[in-house]
Formats: structure tokens, sequence, C-alpha cells
């Protein structure tokens, strides 16, 4: 790795300064992607600001929403009571115990990989991404891959998961990495189904709107078999070509629904 | 270069490292406990598993610095007295191991799971100790012996 400047800051402003100055600053949470890309001089900060001091972990709940800070880790959101089952299913899925215990919600939000789990729960429940100025909507959130709506020097310091009525999430992992070949979590909101689909997408995370409409009007496994789902637009890789991947988000559609 | 103070295997230790210095370097390097083993050092093969404040972790990806102030556990810090752990035991028994590289990992995982289920009130079923081991590849034994390894362990331990 290369020589780099660690910060931890306490506060949140200092935070700001500090990517603010340094000449390419990161924000450093959890570390499991970023130290491994940095490992492979795939990154190159030259300071890395620490946000494990800013208490920005923790779980709670009010007036149905839940808000999970931004680095709470896997391990305690898989271990939280008060997340739905769904998001603590997904939580518990990530990578292995290990790197669970290490990373957090808003470093893979963050990064936005296009296999990560937690971009479809984030986006299929709706959730809205906080930040240290202002509050993003998942619809809003979400670029294409490796990117997302956040600015220089912004910060997520939350994620606010809204009640839904129903919700499930299946996952067809790539049995050495763990990560999605293909994720699909769906909920059934006062609005209608969401359906988000992570792994498969050439942009990464996307809202499927055939799985949502067949969903919305039928809220059942059997609803799926009728939908369409195009292979244009999704990755083709040495794991699964786009046809394959198009079957699996059929497949994992129903799964989702059924363990909702 | 930063000054790091962290209790590793209840002993106090200072060292000034560089800030991008990964724990496994600083447990290797700087306090000279080459148990913890690297493997891919990409974050996939858990040779370099080691306890931080009671959590088992991968080395090779947490700074040292930014664990300043830490309690960690190395594969060392089991058997203090000499006396193989309960876990190092039930994996000489099984023959849990054949060129032991991964061991370290292993066995710092295992002790982990097996004391979250303790402290759960649960039982490990066979399904859940493989569950708890993804982390850790062995490229060796297929695994059933480090299986029935840890599942020997959590009845004694």
């Amino acid at each position: 790795m290369y020589p780099l400047k660690y910060h931890k800051p306490a506060a949140l402003a200092d935070a700001i300064a500090a990517l603010g100055a340094g000449e390419e600053a990161k924000v450093l949470a959890g570390g499991q992607t970023l130290l491994a890309t940095m490992k492979q001089h795939l990154a190159a900060p030259t300071d890395l600001v620490d946000i494990r001091g800013l208490s920005l972990s923790g779980i709670s709940a009010a007036g149905g929403d839940v808000t999970v800070g931004a680095t709470t880790t896997h391990a305690e959101v898989a271990a939280s009571g008060e997340v739905h089952p769904a998001v603590a299913v997904l939580a518990a899925g990530i990578g292995d115990p290990l790197v669970r215990n290490m990373g957090t919600i808003g470093g893979s939000i963050a990064n936005n990989d296009p296999a990560a789990d937690y971009p479809a729960a984030v986006l299929g429940m709706g959730a809205t991404v906080v930040t240290n100025t202002r509050e993003i909507a998942a619809d809003d959130y979400f670029g294409g891959l490796f990117t997302t709506a956040l600015e220089e020097g912004e910060i997520i310091t939350a994620v606010r998961f809204p009640n839904v009525e129903r919700a499930g999430y299946a996952k067809f992992k790539q049995p050495a990495s763990r990560f999605c070949l293909v994720g699909v979590f769906v909920a059934k909101t006062a609005d209608g189904a969401r359906v988000a689909v992570t792994g498969a997408g050439e942009d990464g995370v996307f809202r499927h709107e055939g799985l949502e409409a067949a969903l919305s009007a039928n809220w059942s496994p059997e609803a799926v078999e009728a939908v369409t789902v195009s292979p244009d637009g999704l990755m083709s890789d040495i794991h699964g070509d786009a046809e394959y991947r198009a079957n699996l988000i059929k497949v994992m559609a129903r799964r989702a629904v059924a363990v909702s | 270069m930063t000054e790091v103070t962290m209790t590793v295997n209840g002993r106090k230790v200072r060292r000034d490292v560089p800030d991008e210095t990964l724990l496994s370097e600083f447990l290797r390097e700087s306090l000279r406990l080459t148990g913890t083993h690297v493997g891919c050092d990409t974050t996939q093969c858990g040779a370099c598993v080691v306890h931080v404040n009671g959590a088992a972790v991968k080395s090779c990806s947490a700074l040292a610095v930014a664990l300043d102030g830490a309690e960690v556990t190395t594969i060392e810090g089991l058997a203090p007295n000499g006396e193989l752990h309960p876990m190092q035991k039930a994996f000489n028994d099984n023959h849990g191991l054949q060129c032991g590289f991964c061991t370290p990992g292993m066995i710092m995982t295992s002790v982990d799971m097996v004391e979250k289920a303790k402290a759960a009130g649960k039982t490990l079923t066979e399904a859940e100790i493989r569950h708890g081991l993804e982390g850790n590849i062995c490229r060796c034994t297929g695994y059933h012996n480090i299986v029935k390894a840890v599942a020997q362990a959590a009845q004694e331990m």
C-alpha cells in the first residue's frame, strides 16, 4: 500500500475539514473493500478520514422508520430485532462472518459495488440516505457502477428505512466470492411493490418495472411467472451470461416473495 | 509515523508505525507474532484472523493505527501457559489440518463462533459451523475434520 496519512476526527465538522484539506482524501469506515482496493493499487488516497470516531453507529426506531447509523456493522444489523427481518437476513449473508464484523452499511452504499447486497435493500425498501448536508431518496441516490449522488466531501451519516407491509430477499451467490450473481429484494409498500435487482445490471442496482407491476397486482411467487425479464443491459462474465442472469432474476424474485 | 498502543494477548504494546501499516503487518513484523499468517492478503482466505475487542476479523484488512487502544488476541494468546486451548486440542484430535497454514485463522474464527453461540445459549449445528467458516479457506483437508474439530471443541469449551 502507498504511504498515506490517517485521520480519526471526533466531530463531523473536523471530518469534513480533513476531507477538504487532503490532496486526495477518502472516507474510511469498515475498510473491507477500500483497504483491499488500496492494496491492489486500484485506489491511492493520500489521506484516510476514519469516521468510526463520530458516533454514527447504532440502530433506532421512531415513528415506524428504522434508522441505521452509517458505521453500523453488518453483524450488528444481522443481529438487530429492530430492522425488517429481510434487511437482517440480507446483512447476515454479506461476505463472511469476519467481514461482517468490520464492514458497514455506509461503506457498502457509498461504494455501490454492482454486486453488493445493501444497494438492493436500500433501493427495494425505498430508504432514505442521510448525509451531513441533506437527505437523498434511494431512487435518486444510486448512479452507475460505483457511482452515487454523493458530492465531494459529503459523508453518509445514516440510512433510514420506512416501514413496509412485507419484504423479502433472495440471493444467488457467486460461490467463491459470496458476492451476488443475482440478488433480488422485494417489498410490498402502501404505494405498490418495489423490486430491486443487484449483481445483474451493467449499471448496478436497478428497479424492475415488469416485476413491480405484476407483484403490485398479485403479491405471490406465481405472479412472477408471467413477467418477461430481458437480458438487455445485464452483465455477462465468466460466471454467467446476460440470459442466465435474466432467468436468475425471476428465480430470485420468486424466492424473495415466497420468504416475505 | 504514528504511535499505536494496543493490548495484545494481555500485554500492553506501543510502537511507532507508518499509517498504512496493516494489523497483520503490525503483529508479524513489529511484534514478531508470526502465528498470524498472511495468505491471500485480499480479504478472502482468513489465514490472518485475530480477535479485536472480542470479534474475529481479518487482520490484513484493518489498519493498525485505526485500532489504537484495542484489545487483540492472536493464536499465540490462546495457550498462554503452554496448555492447548480446547479448540487447538480438538484440531489435533480430529486431524483438522494438513499443511497447517490456514489453521491459526481457522481456530480464531472457530473460537469466536463457539463463544458467540455459547453466549446466546445455542448449540451449533454442522450447517452453522460450515456457514461460520465461510471466510476461512483450507486447500488441504476438505473441511470435514475441521468441522468435526469445531463440534468437539464446542462441547469442551
